[in-house]
Order: structure tokens, then C-alpha cells, then sequence
């Protein structure tokens, strides 16, 4: 096998130990009471870390279009509504603000 | 119309926002992957097999003529690590479904797949025809726009001039607001929020989602009160 694809399949197969190994975590674990609370804030945590970067430490532009995308999202408003104010209000403030 | 295809449908109609900011950021990857030397073949076959959209940025870099596939695998799986507590997340949602198929539902587990399916299963139980109406138009938008850019290459610009990759944190953001229930929520994204900045900034590596989710999670553990309702 050449490397491109030797690399290729380590990489699929690592990515697929990530994803499998969190559902076999789990497997006869009784879920309730703290252990609950605990993993209801599992997806809210992980989501907020996966956007830190993106809305704290790139720039102006993006901190403030989160800002106003969170304000859109608490109004209830539907998902793509919030996404285009995402999107349109970066393209936006990085025009203004560059 | 059955109810498996009504909940395809509902899953494609929620990803398909997505689906349009996928695709100039599969075009980029295509174009970089293959200015790094992979044949369009390749391109193909990691973005259908890896099928992670951060992991393969990451590994472009690493990329070099004689291909470091060990240095690559290990990449692949720091990088993917935030996956296994997502996966924990998710596995508390399957019970409805067949488990013959969750080695395929894991193969396609995807950010985006898995943060709309935690949505849905805040309201409605989770149902196959629901996560592949998310995973599967994905999957094809992503490697098809993949192998396009490898082929066609360097006639897109910059996607980050257009905001694009900005669509997936709105994204998020929307989804984060439905997870919203009382003020303790705030106390438990501002610890995770705090611990992925400051991981983000002082720990290499991907680290930064594994730690803040955790930090969330131990905080919601310890705010917790014994008898309370969930």
C-alpha cells in the first residue's frame, strides 16, 4: 500500500476509535440523579468550547456578530434565521471594521 | 408519506444551511490537498472516510513528499478526540435504534450531525431516518466538493472573505440557545467558555474542546442538588 493511502486509512480509523469509543463508554452505565445533570451539560459545554476560538481570539468582527448572533438565537428564531445573522453581520463588521 | 421519510426530510431540511458553507470549505480543502500532491482520488477517499473537516485542515499541514502516516494518524486522533465525548453524549439517544446500525451512524458522526441530533433529542426521540436525512446529504456535499476543488482548484478565493466558516459557529450558537434552561446554564458555558480560551491559548494541540466540555461538566456535577428535578 502507498503511503497517501496507508496515511489515509490510519487517519479514517483513528477518527472512527474517537467516535465508536464514546458509545462503548457508555454502555451499561446507569445514568441518573448528578451523573445526569452531569452529562445534560455534556453537549452545551463542548459546543460552547468548540466556538471559543471563533468568537474570543479572532478578531473584533467575529466577537461582536456572536454577539448579535446570541441575541437572535434567545429570540427563539429559527435556526437559519440565526445562521444568515451569523454570516451576514461577520461579512458585515469585517468589511467596517478592516 | 412514512414517517421514516418524513423524518429524513426534516433532518435534510435542518442541514441544509449547512450544506451551503460545507461546500466552499470542501472546495478550499480539495484545492489545498491537492497542492500538497494528493491525487483526486485521495482527496476523495479521506474526506469519505475521514469525513472530518477539522482533522483533515490539520493534517494538509502536516502533509509532506514522503508522508508521515504515523505522524498523521496520531494527529487524526488528537485532534478527533473531542469525539469520544460526543459520542457518550449521543449514545444516551440511540436506545430507539436498531444497534445494528450504530457502527454506520458513528462512521458518519460529524460536529454538525451530532449537534443537531442532541437538539432534536431535547424535544423528540431520536430516530435513524432523522440522523441520516442529516448525515448522509453531508457526507455526499462534503466529499463531492472535496474531490471538486482537487480537480478544478484554485478558481474559488478565499471562503473566509464570504463568512462561510462563520456559518457553523452561528450554527452552533443556535443550537447552544435550545440547551438553555435556568440560569445555572450560564454558570456552566462561562466555566467551559473560561477553559477553552485559556487551553486554546496555553495547551497545543485540540485539547481546548475536551477541556472545556469537561470543566462544563464538572461544574454541572457540583451545582447539582440531590433531589432536585432535571
Amino acid at each position: 500500500m502507498t503511503a497517501p493511502l496507508l496515511a489515509i486509512l490510519g487517519m479514517a480509523l483513528a477518527t472512527y476509535a474517537t467516535c465508536a469509543s464514546g458509545l462503548y463508554l457508555m454502555r451499561g452505565v446507569v445514568v441518573k440523579g448528578r451523573l445526569k445533570a452531569a452529562l445534560d451539560a455534556l453537549p452545551p459545554a463542548i459546543l460552547m468550547a468548540v466556538i471559543v476560538p471563533t468568537i474570543l481570539t479572532t478578531g473584533p468582527a467575529e466577537s461582536i456578530a456572536a454577539i448579535l448572533t446570541a441575541a437572535v438565537a434567545f429570540m427563539r428564531m429559527p435556526l437559519v434565521v440565526t445562521v444568515l445573522t451569523g454570516v451576514m453581520s461577520v461579512v458585515l463588521l469585517r468589511m467596517v471594521l478592516s | 408519506m412514512t414517517s421514516s421519510a418524513r423524518e429524513f426530510r426534516q433532518g435534510l431540511i435542518d442541514v441544509l444551511p449547512i450544506l451551503v458553507a460545507a461546500t466552499p470549505i470542501g472546495l478550499l480543502w480539495g484545492t489545498l490537498a491537492a497542492s500538497k500532491g494528493l491525487v483526486p482520488f485521495e482527496v476523495w477517499l479521506m474526506s469519505a472516510t475521514v469525513f472530518a473537516g477539522a482533522a483533515q485542515f490539520v493534517a494538509i499541514e502536516v502533509w509532506r513528499d514522503l508522508v508521515p502516516w504515523v505522524l498523521l494518524t496520531l494527529t487524526a486522533l488528537i485532534v478527533n478526540i473531542r469525539h469520544v465525548l460526543m459520542g457518550a453524549s449521543l449514545s444516551r439517544h440511540l436506545g430507539g435504534i436498531d444497534g445494528r446500525w450504530h457502527p454506520l451512524m458513528m462512521f458518519l458522526m460529524a460536529d454538525e450531525n451530532w449537534a443537531f441530533s442532541e437538539r432534536r433529542a431535547l424535544k423528540t426521540p431520536l430516530t435513524l431516518g432523522y440522523y441520516f436525512g442529516l448525515a448522509l446529504p453531508m457526507w455526499i456535499t462534503w466529499a463531492t466538493s472535496s474531490i471538486t476543488g482537487a480537480i478544478v482548484g484554485r478558481s474559488f478565493g478565499d471562503p473566509a472573505g464570504y463568512g462561510f466558516y462563520f456559518a457553523f459557529s452561528a450554527m452552533f450558537i443556535g443550537i447552544l440557545a435550545g440547551f438553555w434552561k435556568r440560569p445555572r446554564t450560564g454558570a456552566i458555558l462561562g466555566a467551559s467558555a473560561v477553559a477553552a480560551a485559556l487551553a486554546k491559548l496555553y495547551v497545543p494541540g485540540a485539547w481546548y474542546i475536551v477541556i472545556g466540555g469537561i470543566v462544563g461538566v464538572i461544574v454541572a456535577a457540583l451545582l447539582y442538588r440531590e433531589g432536585e428535578a432535571s
